[in-house]
């Protein structure tokens, strides 16, 4: 008799998972449903079940996303006219009043089950997938690298300097899934078979590492892409450029750019804050266009020289650097705008010494 | 089959033998949901739900299978199993259905797998002999008790918030010395309407 007891085991557990199969076919299925984007401009057929954000995935619209769909980076905001019922506690943390009060949520905690109405940018239908080459890996400091990637399918990519790719890192040593992380593209659109990307290490970082760690020169990459409102606008206005570290990249992109299509009637003022002289790259390559765009003043600002540096520059926080600048150097006549880039805890300084001059029109990317 | 008629059981389970503050089942969950009222009513919700379904399922596991084949060694695993699969579609149901009641549950539903006073209550109803009716009606009302008592629980709890505790005996331990008393009172019904 004994031989029966892991046969009757094993068919109630069957049993048991067969009618969890039937349940889950029955109850998990909510047949095809529309998806209505932006007023009718697409309606896309879809099987329903699954979280919108995959859902718009497997269609080819690439809402961004930094963290996979876990719910912790709150980048891939969507607005849903539908009721898709109350905010869920994974949700409430990423979203603010106003923007709860104009139907934003998380496509990734969001399931679709019936017909929905939803608003994207129309940048995102642009957005595609790409595999490139790398190409090259420079150390720009002892934290930061570039990395320079020919594309392959599709060769060639359109995007507005200042914009980013979500770069997909492939599951490695113990990381087990493939993740997405955001990188500006540093490199300018002229230059539309390659991107750059200038990439600072984070300790312990899941892309960060394998960047540093794992990624080789000859290696195929994948990315989607390009995605972002952080881009020059095309206005008459002064230019305040304000970035640290890897905040660098799409900067430089914007001013490439801008040299490219010969805009150089427009005064732009660059900032770039480090703490020491081991901080600083790109030094020679900004000197270089100041020499021949005379609108053009980068300044580099230490926080923490070392005394061997031999810093004869701007010395301070970049904030009151900015702050001295726009006290004295720079003329208060034309108008303003701002282009910030780097970690939160610099953009929210930053922001609040621009405003304190008056500079509202203010742009930027949280590197965070 | 001992007989008691469903009603008294009911009653019984509630509070001369509630789980929890008699035989001190599912304390875990008891302790750490009890911080809040809201969890607390959304953990007793699943418990009471889970409680009543996974208790019929298995005095049917018993009596058409471990009972058949003389399995009683077995008895354990294939309660846990099938209660592991009633909380699994269970979810799936309660999420059509209702997804505002699958949101309000949260990570409690799927936790409600492990939690021993589910598998307590299977084990009771087995070990006294109850019939599928007088299951049902246990396992319901052991639910209800377990309801009442972390409800209860969480409105001391609010209310001894601002309280001056020693240092020491905060959180957790003031937290088990007032289940301690809460347990002493549901003593007094203890004699009313005995269980067997
Ligand atoms: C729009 C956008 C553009 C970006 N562009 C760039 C870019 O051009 N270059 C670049 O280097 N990065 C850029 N980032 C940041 C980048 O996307 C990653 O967040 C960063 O590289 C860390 O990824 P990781 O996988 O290595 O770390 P993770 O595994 O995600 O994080 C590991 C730990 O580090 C913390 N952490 C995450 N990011 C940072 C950080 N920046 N500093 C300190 N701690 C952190 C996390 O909270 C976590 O605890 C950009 C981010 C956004 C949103
Ligand atoms: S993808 Fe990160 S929160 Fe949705």
């Amino acid at each position: 008799m004994d031989f029966l007891a892991p046969l009757i085991v094993s068919s109630l557990g069957a049993g048991l998972a067969l009618m969890i199969s039937i349940v889950d076919a029955i109850v998990n299925n909510y047949g095809e449903v529309e998806i209505n984007i932006n007023k009718g401009k697409k309606r896309l057929k879809v099987k329903g079940g699954s979280p919108l954000l995959q859902t718009l995935a497997a269609q080819n619209i690439f809402v961004p996303s930094a963290c996979g769909g876990r719910g912790s980076c709150g980048v891939c905001k969507v607005r849903i006219f539908s009721d898709v019922g109350p905010y869920l506690p994974t949700e409430l943390p990423h979203l603010s009043k106003e923007e709860m009060a104009s139907n934003v949520r998380l496509s990734c905690q969001i399931k679709v089950k019936k017909d929905l109405q939803i608003e994207l940018p129309e940048e995102l239908f642009k957005a595609q997938r790409f595999k490139g080459i790398v190409e090259s890996i420079k150390d720009l400091t002892y934290d930061i690298k570039e990395i320079r990637i020919r594309l392959v399918e599709p060769d060639s990519i359109d995007f507005l300097a200042g914009q980013y790719i979500q770069l997909v890192i492939p599951p490695y040593g113990k990381v087990e899934q493939s993740v997405q992380r955001a990188y500006s593209i540093s490199s300018p659109p002229s230059d539309s078979g390659h991107i750059e990307l200038v990439i600072r290490l984070v300790p312990g970082g899941i892309a960060t590492t394998y960047v540093f760690n794992h990624m080789k020169e000859g290696e195929i990459v994948e990315f989607v892409g390009p995605f972002g409102e952080f881009y020059m606008r095309n206005t008459k206005a002064d230019m305040i450029m304000i970035a640290g570290g890897s905040g660098m990249a799409p900067i430089k992109s914007i001013i490439l750019d801008m040299i490219d299509r010969k805009i150089k009637d427009r005064n732009v003022w660059f900032f770039f804050g480090a703490r020491s002289k081991r901080d600083l790259f790109y030094v020679e390559l900004f000197r270089t266009i100041e020499k021949d765009w005379d609108r053009f003043h980068f300044i580099p600002a230490l926080s923490n020289p070392n005394p061997e540096d031999d810093w004869t520059g701007e010395l301070g926080l970049i904030t009151e650097v900015v702050d001295r600048y726009l006290m004295s150097k720079i003329s208060k006549e034309n108008e303003k705008e701002a282009y910030l880039c780097g970690s939160p805890g610099m953009i929210n300084a930053s922001i609040q010494v621009l405003q304190k001059h008056g500079i509202n029109k203010i742009y930027y990317d949280k590197f965070a | 089959m001992p007989r008691i008629d469903p009603f008294s059981l009911l009653i019984a389970s509630i509070f001369t033998s509630n789980v929890l503050l008699s035989y001190f089942l599912g304390m875990c969950s008891f302790i750490s949901i009890s911080k809040d009222l809201k969890s607390s009513n959304g953990l007793g919700m699943a418990v009471t739900l889970v409680m009543t379904i996974t208790t019929a399922a298995n005095w049917i596991v018993e009596k058409y299978i471990i009972q058949v084949w003389n399995l009683s060694y077995l008895r354990y695993i294939l309660y846990i199993i099938v209660i592991a699969a009633v909380v699994q579609m269970l979810e799936m149901i309660i999420d059509r259905v209702s997804p505002a009641l699958y949101i309000s549950l949260g990570i409690f539903l799927p936790l409600i797998t492990v939690n021993c006073a589910i598998l307590g209550v299977a084990l009771f109803m087995q070990l006294r002999n109850y019939s599928l009716i007088q299951s049902i009606f246990y396992g319901f009302g052991s639910g209800l008790g377990w309801w009442l008592a972390i409800v209860l629980l969480a409105a001391i709890r609010k209310r001894i918030e601002n309280a001056p505790i020693p240092a020491g005996l905060k959180g957790v331990g003031i937290t088990l010395i007032t289940i301690g008393l809460m347990a002493m009172a549901f003593m007094g019904f203890a004699g009313m309407l005995p269980v067997q």
